[in-house]
């Protein structure tokens, strides 16, 4: 047997990642269907259900402007349009945004349980927003309210602590970083707390934030949120090199050409962006960060350039299906229905790949 | 190929190597012994521009190593790391593949000449059976190869070994050390590699470098440098035991 044939004959017997050429197509197009149905089904049900062709129907005359004539009333076509659509994009934007800053920290930490959370982005937002509501302070700008606003400063804000505060010498360990992230997030965790303490009525509009929901989505925020979102998360796309080289560890990635400080600065800065422009929109809604990028991983392998993209669609369809479900549900809280169903199946996950994962 | 011009190098202010000349022309191949802290590592570290040296000079194909960016190391230099953990399931040909990070193209990723060199650094070490295995899941010995089959993947000039045959047994020891002589041999490829034993230095290696406590001690082919009252002066063992396989 030739070296090359022995090498396709291996391929064929190796199982569980064979086709490893032409998955990934695959998966983009299963993907893109999902997302599709997801955000079809997403806009034509709820309190008021309105037919699939209808919906179709309305997209294509008001987003294509195609010639159709309207076989449903006037209301109809504003709620789709007005209500319906914001919520869904703002959804599918925040799933892919929280899915390619997941990904993104799993690769930089080198660590499988990071999440878009992990250095402090959550605690920072909750903080911020819970801090709005005890301003009495009412600001709008740009549909941005206070909330909004100190949600997305204290998301970066305690990231950037975390990382000033994990520096030793020039460097930023990896192990540092996380440690630091935790006891960061701990700190802020005890303002939220006596922040929710003190907040009296404003309680529950605390805990609502804290939940996660798209029910208050615009136009508006969703422009900005998107703006944002989908630049960070270009900009990680293009350093996907960086953070294929650090599978192997800081060291062995700089042999193979990565400037690792400063690809390190720059990646984290881009997923934090993501992530706060997701959680100031949003709220806090967890899961979906972190599975996504799990479940690419194991159908194509660890390689940034595939996982990116695919676990920002993966992430999008989820999280307009958990909105979706979360509305028929009666408007419960999307992050209660993302970590019932994240969890449990996270779980499924861990027992069925074969090797544990080393930390 | 490497020029190290009076290089000295701190460690918290210890002295760790100490006003190091040293040239290492094209295609040879260079084994870098001697006793636990003596610099070797860090010696290797300054070849592969990691560490930037307190005093004196380092070229490395013709440039002043400390004027190359990262990629431009890279492509002049492959470095085979010592065993890391991997955070996630890594196919044996994925881990081969990240050799092309240096030339792959930033956007589009491997383009076929990549691929090509992929299946190329494979076939060269033998791991066509392994190739779509988790290389979590193999033995030490066999990831030792796989490394070094990515950084065959890499084709840089210079190919920079630290301990390549620490944990690995007699016959992967040699599997490993007959592959650099091939490589070094056939693809011209510059050698230079850190090694515990001396006797399979001695073995395979037309020139050693003797270092001690920061110093070179000595420098030539094999049986000019382990002389025995060498050796017993620097590694503080009767001669016979160390064996020369030369």
């Amino acid at each position: 047997m030739s070296p090359r044939s022995a090498i396709l004959a291996a391929r064929a017997g190796s199982g569980r990642r064979a086709d490893l050429a032409r998955r990934p197509v695959a998966v983009a197009a299963v993907g893109l269907v999902l997302l599709a149905v997801a955000l079809v089904a997403g806009i034509a049900a709820g309190t008021v259900a309105i037919p699939p062709g209808d919906t179709i129907g309305i997209l294509g005359r008001r987003l294509l402007g195609l010639d159709i004539a309207p076989t449903w009333a006037a209301a109809a076509e504003t709620i789709v349009i007005d209500l319906r659509l914001p919520r869904v994009l703002t959804a599918m934007v925040v799933g892919g945004g929280l899915a390619v800053a997941g990904a993104a920290f799993q690769g930089l930490l080198r660590n499988p349980l990071a999440d878009p959370y992990v250095l402090g982005t959550a605690s920072g937002a909750a903080l911020g927003a819970a801090l709005a509501v005890l301003i009495p302070v009412r600001v709008l700008v740009l549909e941005f309210g206070l909330l909004h606003g100190l949600a997305f400063v204290g998301a970066l804000g305690a990231v950037l602590a975390v990382y000033r505060l994990s520096r030793v010498g020039a460097n930023s360990p990896m192990t540092s970083l996380l440690l630091t992230g935790y006891a960061v997030s701990s700190l802020l965790a005890a303002g939220l707390a006596m922040a929710m303490y003190l907040s009296g009525a404003g309680l529950r509009q605390i805990f609502a934030y804290l939940l996660g929901g798209f029910d208050a989505s615009s136009w508006g925020r969703l422009a900005v949120a998107a703006l944002l979102i989908v630049l960070a998360s270009l900009g990680i796309l293009l350093r996907a090199r960086s953070l294929n080289g650090m599978l192997l560890g800081e060291e062995a990635a700089t042999h193979l050409g990565v400037d690792v400080r400063r690809e390190r600065a720059i990646l984290l800065a881009l997923a934090s962006l993501a992530t706060a422009a997701a959680v100031a929109v949003s709220g806090l809604i967890g899961f979906v960060g972190l599975v996504a990028p799990h479940v690419i991983r194991l159908i194509v392998g660890p390689n940034a350039r595939l996982v990116l993209p695919l676990a920002a669609l993966l992430g999008a369809s989820l999280m307009v299906g958990a909105d979706l479900a979360a509305r028929l549900l009666g408007e419960i809280p999307v992050g209660v229905v993302t970590a019932m169903i994240g969890a449990p199946f996270f779980l499924a996950l861990l027992r069925r790949t074969r090797t544990g994962y080393e930390l | 190929m490497i020029r190290l011009d009076g290089v000295t190098v701190l460690y918290r202010e210890r002295a760790a190597l100490r006003d190091i000349s040293l040239q290492i022309e094209a295609g040879e191949r260079v084994a870098i012994i001697g006793p636990n802290g003596a610099g070797k590592s860090t010696l290797l570290r300054v070849v592969a521009g990691l560490l930037r040296p307190v005093a004196g000079t380092v070229d490395l194909a013709g440039s002043r190593i400390d004027r190359l960016d990262r990629l431009a190391i890279a492509r002049r230099l492959a470095v085979v790391p010592q065993l890391p953990t991997l955070p996630f399931a890594t196919t044996v040909e994925e881990v081969v593949a990240l050799g092309r990070l240096p030339h792959e193209h930033p956007v589009r990723g491997m383009r076929p000449g990549d691929r090509a060199a992929v299946a190329a650094a494979v076939d060269r070490v033998g791991l066509g059976h392994l190739l779509g295995r988790d290389a979590r899941e193999l033995s030490l010995g066999e990831r030792q190869l796989v490394l070094l089959a990515m950084a065959v993947a890499q084709q840089a000039p210079v190919l920079v070994l630290d301990e390549p045959t620490v944990h690995l047994d007699l016959r992967h020891q040699v599997e490993v050390m007959e592959l650099v002589g091939d490589l070094n041999a056939r693809d011209e490829t510059t050698i230079v590699a850190v090694l515990h034993d001396v006797g399979l230095a001695a073995h395979f290696f037309p020139r050693l470098v003797l270092l001690d406590k920061g110093r070179i001690v000595a420098d030539g082919p094999p049986a000019e440098v382990l002389a025995p009252d060498r050796i017993r002066e620097v590694f503080g063992v009767d001669p016979a035991l160390v064996r020369l396989g030369a």
